[in-house]
């Protein structure tokens, strides 16, 4: 197979990484979709300080899929609040489309864990929440609310009632509202680590499908990596306490992927080694000091088992 | 099937009632026949003293209640969203509530005199504190997930308040509204009782002094029938229409 070689070639070293991206931009003069600068946050807790992120540098470029990875409590969720305009950094700045994020905006609307749909509203009217915002004519916002409906195939249901839906499904609403917005760029949040398995697998393909229809830029947010294997162009690997860019993964396979893929379950495998380090930290600092055997049986039962790669299409 | 348990119980209460009024141990003033109170009944609609008296009760109700859903909502929405009012108004809000709406009674003779007015402000008062805390605990129990969604949606201000503040909270409200509509009805026929100025209230004390026990009976049967109607066809079908929508009860 030809995609496995290009797969596994373009797990790059940081450095290089950086070097051909910052050269990319300022030779072909293309502004960054995002620019996060020196961008550093703390909480006040009970054992003092806690730096959650730190010094944080990033560009992602216009229709660009990028997918943040890092264990639990490394300040995924904080930087995009941040980016998103909902939590104010401490340090740094973040700019959007050339301007400076100040407070939310709808240029950058956020997809969250849970849906957040209004069990106030119905599906449709849930869709259409941002475009009355907007002030939408309602026949025009109707219109517009259907055809993000028939995008993630819930017309069925433009009329039922938040709860009478799957979680799956609704999420998908929430995804048609995004996009509804017609923001510049999607904000996802581990959207999709609620759902079960089954269901994630399918909402993948959706996404993917609707990402290349879209292309719009999406910062997505996960602690699964298959799951970044499976969506992104580019993987950003945080470390933990502070976050910190550890590094960074370039993923050029085919799209759309498929979770089960032997190339994505490879490339799995390598972010995963990558990740190690950064998960027994977490171990010592979450466990009682003598865990070590706990740590080494967390990372191998995360680590993509042999009997999976086989069941690649 | 619950229909005809129901008139079945009521028939046997009265039945009841007639059999003790046939007994004869209390004399017609004091425990009238339900012949009596029914004839009565009709009679006061006929010649629309009863209809006269539910028309002006309605009307005072309807001032005063509907002036302290607006500023129920709004002092709710300050306590429940604005820290400095939560410490200020909150405090004296929930002091208020422990006073019985009656107490306010001199200060509102005092205040607007023997007249319609004084009643209005007593129904005011009995249902714009329990709208107020319904409506704060409402907005404190405002998921923040939805708060943050509409705020990257572009929600600001009293858009915020108005798409999601509101509709969020408004099982409570809806709560609220029917607890504060319990003492407003209570406050305006003690209200009535104590002010003279026609009314429901009034008619019953016409029957007290009268010494016309069917009168009495018939006017109680008038209140208690409203606040029946007004529980059953207003609250519970909204009350239950919210819990379809929020997915709290199956069928």
């Amino acid at each position: 197979m030809v995609t496995e070689s290009v797969g596994i070639g373009n797990i790059m070293d940081v450095e290089d990484v950086k070097v051909k991206s910052r050269a990319q931009t300022s030779v072909d003069g293309i502004m960054p979709k995002l620019r996060i600068q020196h961008v550093s946050k703390s909480f006040q807790s009970k054992h003092g300080l806690t730096y959650v992120l730190e010094d944080i540098n990033l560009e992602i470029q216009p229709g660009e899929f990028v997918c943040i990875v890092g264990p639990s409590g490394c300040g995924k969720t904080t930087l995009l609040n941040i980016v998103a305009g909902l939590e104010k950094a401490d340090k740094g700045e973040i700019w959007a489309n050339g301007s400076k994020v100040n407070g939310a905006g709808t240029d950058r609307v956020v997809i969250f864990q849970e849906a957040a749909l209004f069990p106030w509203l119905s599906v449709v009217k849930n869709v259409e929440f941002g475009l009355k915002l907007k002030g939408i004519g309602s026949r025009e916002r109707r219109e517009m609310a259907l055809e993000y409906l028939k995008m993630v195939h819930l017309s069925k249901f433009q009329h039922a009632h938040v709860h009478e839906l799957s979680g799956g499904m609704k999420q998908r609403v929430a995804i048609a509202r995004a996009l509804a917005m017609n923001p510049e760029m999607l904000l996802m949040d581990e959207p999709f680590s609620a759902l079960d398995a089954q269901t994630r697998w399918i909402l993948h393909y959706e996404l993917q499908n609707i990402w290349m229809k879209t292309k719009k830029t999406i910062m997505f947010i996960t602690h699964n990596i298959r799951e970044a294997v499976c969506l992104a162009d580019r993987i950003i690997l945080l470390s933990t306490t502070p976050g910190r860019i550890k590094c960074e993964f370039f993923v050029e396979l085919p799209r759309p992927r498929d979770d089960n893929d032997v190339n994505v379950a490879e490339y799995s495998t390598r972010i995963m080694k990558e990740l190690k380090s950064e998960i027994n930290k977490v171990v010592k600092c979450e466990m009682d000091t003598d865990s070590c055997v706990e740590c080494d049986i967390k990372c191998t039962t995360e680590e993509p088992a042999k009997t999976d790669i086989g069941g690649g299409i | 099937m619950s229909i005809l348990k129901r008139v079945i119980f009521f028939a046997l209460l009265v039945g009841l009632w007639e059999l003790l009024y046939k007994c004869g141990i209390w004399p017609e003033y004091v425990l009238p026949s339900p012949v009596t109170v029914c004839k009565t009944l009709i009679r006061g609609f006929h010649d629309k003293t009863f209809l006269y008296g539910i028309a002006i009760s309605m009307k005072r109700i309807a001032i005063g209640y509907g002036l302290s859903i607006i500023t129920g909502i709004f002092l709710g929405l300050l306590i429940g969203r604005i820290r400095i009012c939560e410490e200020t108004l909150g405090t004296l809000v929930s002091g208020l509530q422990t006073l019985p709406t009656i107490c306010w009674l001199p200060l509102s003779l005092l205040w607007f005199g023997l007249n319609d007015k004084a009643i209005i402000f007593l129904v005011y008062m009995g249902a714009v504190l329990s709208i107020t805390i319904a409506t704060e605990s409402g907005v404190k129990s405002v998921p923040p997930l939805y708060v943050r969604a509409a705020k990257t949606m572009g929600a600001k201000g009293w858009k915020l308040y108005f798409e999601v503040i509101i509709p969020s909270s408004l099982p409570h409200i809806i709560t609220g509204m029917k607890q504060g509509w319990a003492y407003a009805w209570r406050s305006l026929m003690a209200g009535e009782l104590l002010i003279v100025g026609l009314g429901l209230g009034h008619l019953l004390m016409v029957g007290r002094e009268l010494n016309d026990m069917s009168q009495v009976i018939a006017v109680m049967i008038v209140i208690i029938v409203i606040g029946i109607i007004v529980d059953r066809l207003f609250f519970i079908k909204v009350e239950q229409r919210i819990r379809e929508r929020w997915g709290l009860a199956k069928g």
